[in-house]
Formats: C-alpha cells, structure tokens, sequence
C-alpha cells in the first residue's frame, strides 16, 4: 500500500510535467516567467489552506469552513483598517480570529466528540454570516500599497509571487512536521486507527484541537493575503474556495479515511491543477469546460488508485490459488 | 419645391460630411487586425451576452481579432485570471464589465504597463483601472427615471422596494443611490422605500426575492428591479402569483425577455437602452484608443461606426444616450 501511494505521488509529479508541457504545445505564451508568475498567484490562497487541510484529513477530520473564515477574516481586516487600527495589529487581530474560529471548530469536535463534517459544515455557513454582519455589501479597499504589494508583487528579482514564497516556507515547515516529528507521526497512528492511537497512549483530542486551530489560522492568513492580491476586503471574498482546497488534497493521494497521505503529493496536486487551469484558460476554453475537468480529475484520483489495488488484490489472489 | 429642399438640403449634408472627412485625414486610421479581448462579468448573463456581441460586430467592421472569454461566476476576483491570460496573450485591448470596482485594479495596471489599451463597460472600475468608461446613460439619468417610471405607474403611493443583483455591482449601486435621491423629492412623500432585495442576478435567486418581497409587505405596491435578469425572474414570479394586477414591475429589461410579460399586462412599462450599442461603442472607442486617435482626454471625439461620431468627457466617461421607456406601444 506504501508503494501504490509513493507511486500516485510520482504519477502526479509527472502529470505536472506533462501539463507544463503540454501548455506550452497549446501556445507559446504559456511557458513564459510572466504567465507562470500570474499562473501561480492565482492560486496562493487554495495552497496555503491545502497544507493544514492535509494534516487534518491524515488524521481522518475535515475542515469545511476555511473559505468562510477567509472571507471573515478579510471583513474583519478591512473593517479594521477602516477603523484606522494600525496594519500590523489589524493583522494580529485578524489571525486571532482565524484561530479562535478554528478553536470554536476544534471545541465542538473533540469535546462534544461530534463529527467534524457536520460541525464544519454549520460553521461555513456561520463564519460566512459573521462576515456579512461585519462588512454587510461594503467593500474595503483603500488599503496602503505597501501591503497591497505583499499581496500582488513578485519576490524581489524573481517572478515569484510573494504569497507563493510564503507559501514555499510553510509547505517546508509543514513537511518537516508531518514527516520528522513524533507529532507528525502521531497523525497517521491516530488517523489509520484512532482507538489504537488511544490505548498507545497518544492525545488524541488535543492533536486534534491543535489542528483545527492550526486550520484556522492559515484561513486568517489566507484571508489577509487574498485580501492584499485584491486589494479588496469583502464578506464574499472567497466562497466556495473550500472545494478547490479538498480536491487538491484528495488528488494528491491523501485518503480521505485518513491515515495515508504526504505534503508533496498535495502540493503537486495544486500545482497540476492551477497549471491545467492555466493552460486551458490561455487557449480560451470556457470555464465551465474548466470546472468538469477539476471535477472528472477528482473522481479519476479516487477512482484509479481504488482499481489497481483491486486489480493487485486479484492478482494476489490468483497467485495464492495458482 | 418640397422636393427640391429636400435634395438641396440632402446635398449640403453630403459636401459638409465631404468636408469633415477631409478635415480629419490628419487622425491615423484604425489599425488592422488589432486583438481585442472582451470580459464579461460572466459568460451566462445574457445582458452581457448581447454586449459582447454588439462588441463582436463592431470588432468585423473594423477587421479586428476579438474574442469573448470570462467566468461562470460573478465574483470579483473570478476575472483576473482572465485579464492575466490576455496579458499573457499579448492582446491590444481588453474590453470589460468589472466585477468589482477596486479588485481588479493591480491586474489592470499589470495590462496598461504592457502597452494594452483598457475600457470598461456597463460597470466600471475605478478611473484608474482603464483609460475609458463606456456608460450606456448618465447614471443619475437612469436611477431618475426608474423611480419617475415607477411614480406615475403606481400613482406616487404605497410601499415599494428594490430588486437588485449582487450588493457588490458598481452600477446598479450607483442607480440605486439616486433612486434614493429622487425619492426625497415631495411629490414622492407617500411613496416609502422598504427594502433592497438582491438576486444575485441569478434567476432563481431573483424569483424567491421577488416572492419574498410580495409575502414580506402586504402593503407592497411597486418593486424596481434595474437589472434584466431580476425583472425576468421577478415578473415571472408575478404572472402566478394573486398579486399580479395589484404590484407594478418595473426596471430594467430587454424587450425579447419582457415582450411575454407586457402582453399579459404582468409588466406595464420597463427601461433599457440597447445592449449590443454598448459593446460596440466600447470596441469602437477601444479601436480608436489602440489606434492613437484619441488619448481619453475629455473633449476628445472619435468616430464609432453607425453610431455617429461620440465624445469624451469627464473622467473618459462615453455616453450612450437617455434610457428609453417599452410598454405596450412599442413591445407589444
């Protein structure tokens, strides 16, 4: 099983690769520094959130409500700045909220032992409500460009976007503590089989906790930087992004039933679809054409790995017989 | 003798536009093959629909290379990935409806600094994401006139409210604040604003609104809706329901959608101007811009195919003209 999954994270890896490639049959515009800058930033927000949405799925939980937190948390920042609360602290603040949102979350799942599907679900239209009640239909927009260029700019020298530099150094945090810590191994014990995690003397309620708060605060920051890119605060900012964010991790090979899954495979998985996207929006197909090709690559990364373990299963089984 | 004013007159037209066209042999012509990208605020709403395509005509008479591509959604950010593909396309112009009036303004500036000319129409940006706004009226002019319209269908009594689309769109925004504005007038004293609902401009949105309003104020004697999917929707909405007859429908609508709805008097009289003129002004002014005939300086005029020759003005704001009232008469 170690090997099938090792195997999709390649297969992903190469998929990039094809659609880079690809891309750049479809026009020569595609593979240019500029467009894959613009290409990239596109999707700053959906990456940033897929990095504690993996953790959260390893250990069998989701979390429904990160782009109704991003979208409070860009009212709350805009209502903020407009109260003339000096940027650093709108910010601080702004990730706060995030945070105790993701507490709130993690609260109703580990104390109340309810399941995080439900609960999230309530909260996203929850958090999305609070948005509204914070920023109704106005908009916040004049925030100081030395912000706004955080959000938009490219690394100094570079093309790359900021928010995507930002996200390198917390998908290399993220890595490094799903995969060499004993936390991060805690997660797959406690995702692959919760009861055992338990009586192996694992805490599992706060692990939890920790994750849901830490899923709420990359939303805060999502929802600051979305807010920058657009130089826009507004309560809508973001709806439906959720979607996008658990589509990247599940084609990234992470299970759904928690207990199996890597950074890098999620993070190829946002890749490959922001560079399909891409692609087929510079040769101008439609966007629902987009849409059913995100969906049909979701399905295709729950069904494939499903039939070759069922075909091994049968060949095992054949061998055993034979 | 009639007749021979007629052919004198017709005559001193003729050598005077002779002339015109002689005095402006120094503008450049309208380059060949210019590429155009035109951006609605989503690809399914038929309003923006007949824009791009009177865009689209416009862009064949002067032999330019245009296109419509966009979202399927209305949100604010749904149009910067196109913008970034048009940038990445290198195309000469980019003509939209902006989602947002500030959202897209970083994109925008990405697209002026590569050389691309942008101009915006139905729903603006601020001044400095583009360099010329095509209105299809005065939008005091517009707000006015609805709630005028309204006023004199429901004899300037009872309770009336507002049917709008997204509480984000910069238009129906900019109307629904002289409405307001109109409605402080005193010949309006008994005429009271209750609610602005927003559809959305979704149609099944719009409908459950506009039942919604119905069964929210029994005392509802008229609803605005200045968009063309929610007047659809709401007049749909109407033509079932007990209160057709007793609640006024107006607002803004296309005469192909609203023609069923006059003939069964769900809709008495509704506004509009014509859709398609819009996007073809805007590809003409764009033409003109990428051609360097004008530079979006008020007082600047440039010449827009059948629709005559047009004018600057402030804040490179080009008009239409007046929104014209369809009823009976002439929707029938």
């Amino acid at each position: 099983m170690r090997r099938l999954r090792l195997g999709w994270e390649a297969t992903i890896l190469g998929l990039v690769v094809v659609a880079l490639l690809v891309g750049a049959l479809l026009s020569p515009d595609f593979l240019t520094a500029s467009n894959l800058s613009f290409l990239t930033a596109n999707f700053s927000e959906i990456a940033l959130m897929v990095l504690t949405m993996t953790l959260l799925i390893i250990v069998a939980e989701i979390d429904l409500s990160v782009a109704s937190i991003l979208g409070m948390c860009s009212a709350l920042l805009g209502v903020l700045w407009a109260a003339r609360v000096p940027m650093p602290l709108a910010i601080l603040l702004t990730l706060g909220a995030g945070g105790l949102a993701g507490l709130f979350n993690g609260l109703l799942v580990t104390r109340l032992g309810l399941p995080s599907l439900a609960v999230t679900i309530g909260t996203l239209a929850l958090y999305r409500g609070l948005a509204y009640a914070l920023l109704g239909d106005r908009a916040v927009a004049d925030f100081p460009p030395a912000y706004t260029n955080l959000g938009f700019g490219t690394v100094p020298g570079t093309m790359i976007p900021i928010p995507i530099a930002l996200f390198a150094v917390l998908a290399v945090i993220t890595a490094l503590v799903l995969h060499a810590t004993a936390f991060g191994r805690s997660l797959y014990a406690i995702g692959a089989n919760e009861v055992a995690a338990r009586f192996a003397g694992l805490r599992v309620e706060r692990v939890k906790l920790i994750l849901f708060v830490g899923s709420g605060l990359m939303a805060a920051l999502a929802g600051v930087v979305y807010t920058f890119r657009f130089s826009s605060a507004r309560a809508d900012n973001g709806v439906g992004l959720e979607l996008g964010v658990i589509a990247a991790v599940l084609l990234g090979g992470v299970s759904i039933f928690g207990g199996r899954g890597s950074v890098v495979g999620a993070v190829a998985a946002v890749f490959l679809i922001g560079i399909i996207n891409g692609a087929l929006t510079i040769v101008d197909v439609p966007g629902e054409i987009l849409t059913i090709v995100t969906g049909l690559l979701l399905i295709g990364s729950v069904l494939v790995p499903n039939l070759l373990a069922r075909v091994r299963a049968r060949r095992r089984g054949r061998e055993a017989v034979g | 003798m009639k007749h021979r004013a007629l052919m004198f007159s017709a005559l001193s037209v003729t050598l005077g536009l002779g002339a015109l066209a002689l005095a402006q042999t120094q503008t450049p012509a309208l380059k060949k093959g210019l590429k155009i990208t035109l951006l609605p605020k989503n690809v399914n709403n038929p309003y923006n629909v007949i824009q791009t395509g009177g865009g689209l005509a416009a862009a064949k008479e002067i032999a330019a290379d245009a296109k419509v591509v966009g979202p399927s959604d209305a949100g604010a950010s749904s149009q910067v990935s196109y913008i970034n593909t048009a940038i990445a396309q290198r195309q000469d112009v980019l003509v939209l409806a902006a989602n947002d009036a500030n959202a897209l303004l970083p994109y925008l500036n990405r697209a002026k600094q590569q050389g691309m000319k942008i101009v915006t129409m139905d729903s603006d940006t601020a001044p400095a994401g583009r360099t010329l706004f095509i209105n299809q009226a005065n939008s005091e002019g517009i707000g006015r006139a609805q709630v005028q319209l309204l006023g004199k269908l429901i004899n300037y009594k009872g309770d009336i409210a507002i049917l709008s689309a997204t509480p984000n769109a910069t238009n129906q925004n900019t109307w629904i604040r002289y409405m307001q504005e109109e409605l402080k007038k005193p010949q309006y004293k008994d005429m009271k604003l209750v609610k602005i609902a927003y559809g959305n401009d979704d149609d099944q949105k719009s409908f459950t609104e506009m039942q919604g309003l119905i069964q929210a104020y029994p005392n509802l004697r008229g609803v605005i809706s200045p968009t063309t999917v929610g007047i659809s929707a709401g007049a749909r909405y109407l033509s079932t329901s007990p209160s057709k007859g007793k609640v006024v429908l107006t607002g803004l609508g296309t005469p192909n959608q609203m023609r069923a709805f006059v003939k069964d008097g769900t809709v008495q009289a509704f506004q509009l101007w014509n859709p398609a003129d819009v996007g073809y002004l805007a590809v003409y002014a764009a033409a003109a811009l990428a051609s360097n005939q004008i530079t979006g300086k008020e007082g600047e005029s440039f010449a827009a195919g059948k629709l005559g020759r047009r004018t600057v003005g402030k804040q490179g704001e080009v008009i239409l003209g007046p929104p014209f009232t369809f009823d009976k008469s002439n929707c029938g």
